[in-house]
């Protein structure tokens, strides 16, 4: 134990009443204590001074957990007044244009937080945008993770649970827009029973279960509640803690750049940097949400009155980041097979199926990414997008059906505001459904390959200067100034993956190799990855000595 | 840098950069890492009095943040809560004074202490990068070796490979136990068994108007017009309104009888007067919107679109069938009822719906 140097101005410090006994400052003393109890001071010397990269993009992540808290915290208030029941009041309160309303509890305590607990209706709002700000960060903070190569190996459990994240989170905030039990949220409550109505076999037999009997019961309020408050966030907890664990333990990943390797991560520590801006992050985040809350109403549930389901509100449309499911239902043709006895509603039931898939292909890409590449190595240091073409033309092409699915959940929005058919508009989403991606996945590897190109010409022949020169011989050139070491270096940091070879067609004994199907498959696909027509060979160093050597040949 | 009248070669850039040689090549023919730059100091690590001005800054966002709490505590008592109180705030518009007050106070309180944080650690922490050794995720030969013999060493003592018998027999508890849970679930709900097939609606029941709950005589529906009904039986205070109006909402139109394309629709309607479901067979919203023109209705929710002259066709959008039709007549006092409840299930479709 090493005696602590007094500084005898120090307030905190304790006394020397007992002639002898080690002087200690009271801070030091009572972490002794829990020291003694749990053992924390190896969990802090790996933890205090943990160096964290620098990159604006590391943030987004940030804002995912804070805003993340911020629904806790709110969420708790909302449930001190919320009543989540079905049973039917006659409305009293102060909002006159609903006096002697038929209503549910649920709504009548949502008017009441909304109008007469002062403050509730801050509170509903900050949970509201928090909510919203929540799943578009995790959206936004999954593609620089994904844009980036981040979930690479030894990171792909760490995006499955992110993946979960984002799955839990946005049906968590569906359930609580559909809590308060107004026209609109009652309608998204109908949607999702026709949703599970058509699932072949079991639908009927999943709905009334889920909804205690036909629709709407009186049970689905309270279900969704203890879904929506306990469930949900528990297992959500759970997995941010796992996430936050282990970024923690595999160390933040960062770019190339001088000085850093796959070996090393180069930055500045938690405490104090760290500590003061992602803390300082933290209140930015709530100070904002709080401000957008004062001055713009989300979810006004007054104006939309009390669930009827024989009553509904033109342009009823979901929160923002279920409107792809929304368009996938609404440019979807209206499929039916009647056979036998029986109806297979495949135009609701093929949505439900692509909107899972949409999903899948998010969880399994890193294991996909990883089988065709072939590659078993740790990668710390990020891609830049346009170094890994391919990847980023598929992520591309994921966003592009997603905003045409965003664009068909909103078709009659588009139509009065644009003035714009309706039917024209369904019938381009529903082309573009398959188009639009492929156009975005040529169009961003092309694109990719360009900025390869770009980045090759710069290293080789410098960047322009803006100056220009006039020759002898009356010809103006500009001159190009080539890069620094730590630019060169920056550029050429990455590895270019060479495809997977097919095995020799023979084997060592000359007999006939048979390849499966899969095998090729993926000789295929990696070849699509790392052929000549995804990657711009990288410049050597000795490239740019013979074009520097010869000066003027520009 | 370069002035433009004075263009000699030692002042292009391109010169400039040959005096330190050529770029350093590292073992594989690439660029090699120059290694982390030095560290380059900021204005407030050389001058103390930037610093003190630093210092002051931050100081000041926690001050603002602490009269802001105080500006909420006093908003909170001062304006009043409830929908009567508003007032009109340029840009945003007509708003509650106390939720602005609340929020906007809120926000800079909390703003406050995160831009002060921020701005001392940008300023006034030390921003010198250190470099971390990051260790292989994937434990050493040793370590793995160890762990397997661990195992193997108890599964030996278990016996689990062994005695076949406990093994099996406990697969068999593990894997049976979980349906005690099964079970349990389920008085979650009823079964489904005819319930989504039938709706109120029976014979001889007379239509009751959505808007004044009384019956309704033929004469009544105009043309042009869309009127919502319900069963006569069915009242608004009853225990099971939601559950039945969910089904049983009806639409009436008038039609020209000669505008009637499908003959058996014209049939099951009285002198023009035809009563369909109100709700969606796609996934169940109220159907609302009806053009007088072309006898088209329109669901709001995903714009499936029927055309009520001909039995209720999907003309447009994600529907899968038309609208069930309801067999009405008049009574002997000429008010619509029905003659026959719905010969097919309202609503959405399902898999044990037979058509």
């Amino acid at each position: 134990m090493s005696t602590h140097a007094n500084d005898n101005s120090h307030e905190e410090q304790i006394g020397h009443s007992e002639a002898g006994v080690e002087q200690k400052h009271l801070g030091e003393k009572s972490a002794d204590w829990v020291d003694g109890r749990l053992g924390i001071y190896s969990l802090a010397k790996a933890n205090l001074r943990k160096i964290f990269p620098d990159h604006w993009s590391f943030m987004l992540g940030e804002i995912c957990l804070y805003s993340f808290i911020i629904i806790i915290l709110t969420g708790v208030y909302l449930t001190l007044f919320f009543q989540p029941s079905m049973g039917e009041v006659i409305y009293h309160g102060s909002y006159t244009p609903l006096q002697g309303i038929k209503m549910s509890e649920a709504y009548e305590s949502a008017l009441n937080i909304s109008f007469d607990v002062r403050g509730g209706l801050l509170i509903r709002q900050i949970h509201h945008w928090a909510a919203i700000v929540f799943v578009a960060a995790m959206l936004v903070h999954m593609m620089r993770v994904f844009f980036t190569g981040a979930f690479r190996k030894p990171r792909e459990i760490n995006w499955l649970f992110g993946f979960l994240l984002l799955f839990l989170g946005m049906f968590d905030g569906f359930m609580g827009y559909s809590l308060p039990d107004d026209l609109l949220s009652g309608t998204g409550i109908r949607f999702m029973e026709g949703a599970i109505l058509s699932v072949p076999l079991v639908g009927t037999y999943l709905q009334m279960f889920l909804y205690g009997g036909q629709f709407p019961g009186n049970d689905i309020i309270p279900r969704f509640f203890t879904i929506h408050v306990l469930l949900i966030p528990g297992i959500m907890l759970g997995l941010l803690v796992a996430h936050l664990i282990l970024v923690f333990y595999h160390k933040h990943t960062q770019f190339a750049g001088p000085g850093r390797t796959e070996k090393n991560v180069v930055g500045m520590p938690l405490m104090p940097v760290y500590m003061a801006k992602a803390g300082g992050f933290f209140f930015l985040v709530f100070g904002v949400i709080a401000f957008v809350s004062a001055i713009a109403s989300v979810n006004p549930i007054w104006a939309y009155g009390p669930y009827r389901p024989d009553q509904v509100s033109t342009d009823a449309q979901p929160d923002w980041y279920m409107g792809f499911s929304e368009g996938l239902i609404r440019i979807m043709p209206g499929w039916e097979i009647r056979a036998w006895g029986h109806t297979l509603e495949l135009g609701v039931f093929i949505p439900l199926v692509v909107f899972g898939l949409m999903f899948i292909v998010i969880a399994i890409y890193p294991f996909l990414e990883g089988w065709i590449t072939g590659d078993k190595r740790e990668h710390h240091i990020l891609d830049r997008p346009r170094n890994a073409p391919v990847r980023t033309a598929l992520g591309v092409a994921w966003i592009t059906e997603y905003l045409i699915l965003l664009v068909g959940g909103g078709n009659d929005l588009f139509a009065t505001h644009l003035h714009l058919s309706i039917d024209a508009i369904t019938w381009a989403c529903r082309v573009l459904f398959f188009v639009g991606p492929v156009i975005a996945f040529m169009v961003t590897k092309r694109w990719c390959m360009g900025l390869q190109r770009g980045d090759k010409d710069k290293i080789l022949h410098g960047r322009e200067t803006g100056t220009i020169k006039r020759l002898p011989h009356g010809e103006f050139i500009e001159v190009h100034a080539q890069l620094p070491q730590e630019e060169l270096f920056r550029l050429t940091a990455h590895e270019q993956g060479a495809p997977v070879a097919l095995p020799p067609a023979v084997d060592e004994n000359g007999v006939k190799r048979k390849v499966g199907a899969v095998t090729k498959l993926r000789a295929k696909l990696s070849q699509g990855y790392f052929g000549p027509q995804s990657q711009i060979a990288k410049p050597t160093a000795e490239e740019h000595a013979e074009i520097t050597s010869g000066h003027g040949h520009h | 840098m370069t002035s433009q009248d004075n263009m000699s070669e030692e002042h292009l850039p391109e010169a400039a950069h040959g005096h330190g040689g050529g770029p350093v090549v590292s073992k594989d023919g690439y660029f090699a890492d120059p290694g982390l730059p030095p560290h380059e100091h900021r204005r407030t690590d050389i001058d103390e009095k930037a610093a003190r001005r630093a210092e002051r800054q931050v100081a000041t966002w926690f001050l603002l943040s602490m009269l802001a709490t105080v500006g909420f505590i006093a908003s909170y008592v001062i304006f009043k809560p409830g929908p009567t109180h508003h007032v009109y705030i340029w840009p945003v518009g007509d708003v509650s004074p106390l939720n602005f007050a609340l929020g906007v106070t809120l926000g800079i309180s909390l703003f406050a202490i995160g831009a002060g944080a921020v701005h001392w650690a940008r300023t006034l922490m030390s921003d010198e990068e250190h470099i971390a050794e990051r260790h292989p995720i994937e434990s050493t030969p040793e370590v793995r070796e160890q762990v397997f013999a661990d195992f193997r060493q108890g599964a030996k003592e278990s016996g689990f490979g062994r005695r076949k018998l406990i093994r099996n027999t406990m697969i068999g508890a593990m894997a049976m136990v979980p349906l005690s849970a099964v079970v349990l679930f389920r008085d979650l709900g009823p079964l489904p068994e005819k319930k989504l097939d039938t709706t109120g609606w029976k014979a001889g029941m007379l239509l009751k108007n959505m808007n004044t709950g009384e019956p309704i005589k033929a004469s009544d529906v105009e043309v042009g017009s869309l009127t919502f009904a319900m069963p006569q039986d069915l009242s608004e205070d009853d225990e099971d309104f939601q559950v039945r109006i969910a089904k049983d909402a009806l639409m009436l139109v008038r039609l020209q009888p000669g505008d009637i394309k499908d003959k058996n629709s014209a049939a099951w309607g009285y002198e023009g007067v035809l009563a369909f479901s109100k709700i969606c067979t796609h996934v169940g919203c109220p159907i609302s919107l009806y053009e007088q023109q072309t006898h088209h209705v329109l669901c709001p929710c995903h714009q499936s679109t029927f055309d009520l002259s001909d039995g209720a066709r999907v003309i447009f959008g994600p529907a899968g069938h038309p609208l069930p039709q309801l067999q009405i007549g008049v009574d002997a006092t000429g008010n619509l009822e029905a003659l026959n409840g719905f010969t097919v299930p309202v609503g959405p479709g399902f898999w044990e719906r037979s058509e």
